[in-house]
């Protein structure tokens, strides 16, 4: 059934859900002590970039956040054709006994969390890990939830979810498309 | 499904350039795992790799077993002596023996120019030449064109002078391959007695005098003067060597730029380069070291998991 991309977010409406993510992210944590924010490759990564910059501009503290790629932790490395392109991790601080939420643009199977929390663990022992994501699209394959969501959908297996950002797009945006849609 | 790079690694010659910044791209990230406190990623978790070395070794059979071990491969060293390669099993007896012990990857230094190629045609594991005869090193001129990049950036147009015995030298010939492929402008030095006659056919520029090399390059590759060449008559001493084709710090003071340094090791101090030079400020030998780790982790994730047919690993060879 190919039809047009649906809207799920233009460019206010994710500015305004990054702003609340923010106090949401500020609230879980009782404060912005020890707070550590990581962002997934690749999307996450900016994402988070701007969610530090959105509690600097509220508390005026300044958050420290890191860049996590997940692709040599991943589960199907064997059997996945085509080598995946291997991005930057940028942790350049200890996480012992820090409070890290993880940033991601989509939460689907868990996979990517999953990977990630593996990887986390072999740079030290944080007090406590969160997940927080722009989009929770169900369809979960791993007893993994996130902790902050930005905005729920409903998204059938045929469908993806297009997370469009500035610094990397040049434009602000999340759609949901058919699979084979390659827009 | 045969990886990026196909079922092996035997050379640069047979390397697109694509296929050349794939493996420097892909390299970058893995150095920052050696960085780390645990410096250990599962990417190769229950994957076994031979390292099979016919020649002596030191620096490249270690970088090769950090770069497995960082990867999380299980990794079992041959070498030839106390082997059975010493009682006279041929090498892809050898090989086969391994592979019934379900193995997936072989990693192969020979003395025999072709030993990596013709070990890959015949195994199914994934076969990377650590250096066969006089042919190739590829990880070798990865490291240094990827050293070179990092300190030179894009490497268009940029010159770089093998300098020494190129005659004998695998690691000059991978280097000559990889650069020319990068756009690279290459040149070789040394004595007459130490270059290959067809050496301009490489697409190289030929200097018989240092002076007029370090009055071109922006980056000198020094080339260990294998010590057994004086026996065989190539030079007639180490020290009229040093002081006709020596890398000394009095004559790159009279280069027009700062030349980069580097050496694939181990060096002769004194002979081809010069202590002063070799831990100068524009020494890049140790980074090529560092290098040389991420770039075979880089190696080993792009081939892994690829597992062609028989047919297409030998088409490929002939390529």
């Amino acid at each position: 059934m190919p039809r047009k991309p649906s809207v799920v977010l233009d460019a206010r409406a994710l500015d305004r859900t990054l702003r609340r993510m923010a106090d949401q992210i500020v609230e879980l944590n009782a404060g912005t002590d020890n707070l550590v924010l990581v962002g997934i490759q690749r999307r996450g990564v900016q994402l988070a970039e701007r969610i530090v910059r959105i509690i600097k501009a509220q508390e005026g503290v300044d958050i420290s956040s890191g860049a996590l790629d997940i692709t040599l932790y991943r589960d199907d490395l064997q059997t996945v054709g085509p080598r995946p392109v291997v991005g930057t991790t940028q942790l350049p601080w200890t996480l012992d006994d820090q409070h890290v939420v993880i940033v991601d643009d989509v939460l689907y199977t868990g996979r990517t969390v999953r990977a990630a929390l593996d990887e986390l663990a072999d740079f030290g022992r944080p007090a406590r890990i969160a997940l927080a994501v722009l989009i929770d699209r169900g369809g979960r394959e791993l007893p993994i939830h996130a902790d902050v969501i930005g905005r729920k959908v409903d998204v059938h297996p045929g469908q993806r979810v297009d997370v469009f950002i500035e610094e990397l797009d040049g434009r602000d945006e999340v759609l949901i498309a058919a699979r084979d849609d390659e827009a | 499904m045969p990886g990026p790079l196909g079922k092996d690694l035997l050379g640069l010659a047979p390397l697109s350039a694509d296929q050349i910044r794939l493996v420097l791209d892909t390299a970058v990230p893995f150095r920052e795992i050696s960085e780390r406190a645990i410096k250990k990623v599962p990417t190769l978790r229950g994957a076994t790799i031979v390292n099979l070395f016919f020649e002596a070794s030191t620096r490249t059979r270690i970088s090769f077993e950090f770069a497995e071990k960082r990867l999380s491969a299980d990794t079992v060293n041959v070498a030839s002596a106390g082997s059975s390669v010493s009682k006279g099993e041929t090498l892809v007896d050898t090989a086969r023996n391994l592979e019934a012990m379900k193995i997936d990857m072989v990693v192969i230094r020979h003395g025999a120019s072709g030993a990596a190629q013709f070990l890959a045609e015949r195994i199914e594991s994934n076969v990377i030449n650590a250096g066969d005869g006089t042919n190739e090193h590829p990880t070798q001129g990865l490291l240094d064109i990827l050293t070179l990049r990092n300190h030179l950036g894009d490497l268009t147009g940029r010159r770089i002078c093998i300098v020494g015995d190129v005659l004998h030298s695998r690691v000059a010939r991978s280097n000559i391959w990889g650069l020319t492929k990068l756009g690279a402008e290459v040149a070789v030095c040394g004595p007459r007695s130490l270059l290959p006659n067809a050496i301009g056919d490489m697409g190289v520029t030929v200097f018989d005098r240092i002076e007029e090399a370090v009055e071109w390059a922006d980056a000198f590759n020094v080339l260990r003067l294998q010590l057994e060449r004086m026996q065989a008559g190539y030079i007639p001493s180490l020290r009229e060597y040093n002081r006709v084709y020596g890398v000394t710090r009095a004559r790159l003071e009279k280069a027009p730029r700062d030349i980069l340094i580097l050496h694939p090791g181990p060096m002769n101090r004194g002979v081809e380069i010069d202590s002063d030079v070799a831990d100068g400020p524009h020494s890049v030998i140790l980074d090529q070291v560092t290098n040389g780790v991420a770039v075979r982790m880089a190696v080993l994730y792009l081939l892994a998991g690829g597992k062609p047919e028989l047919a297409d690993a030998a088409k490929k060879g002939g390529a």
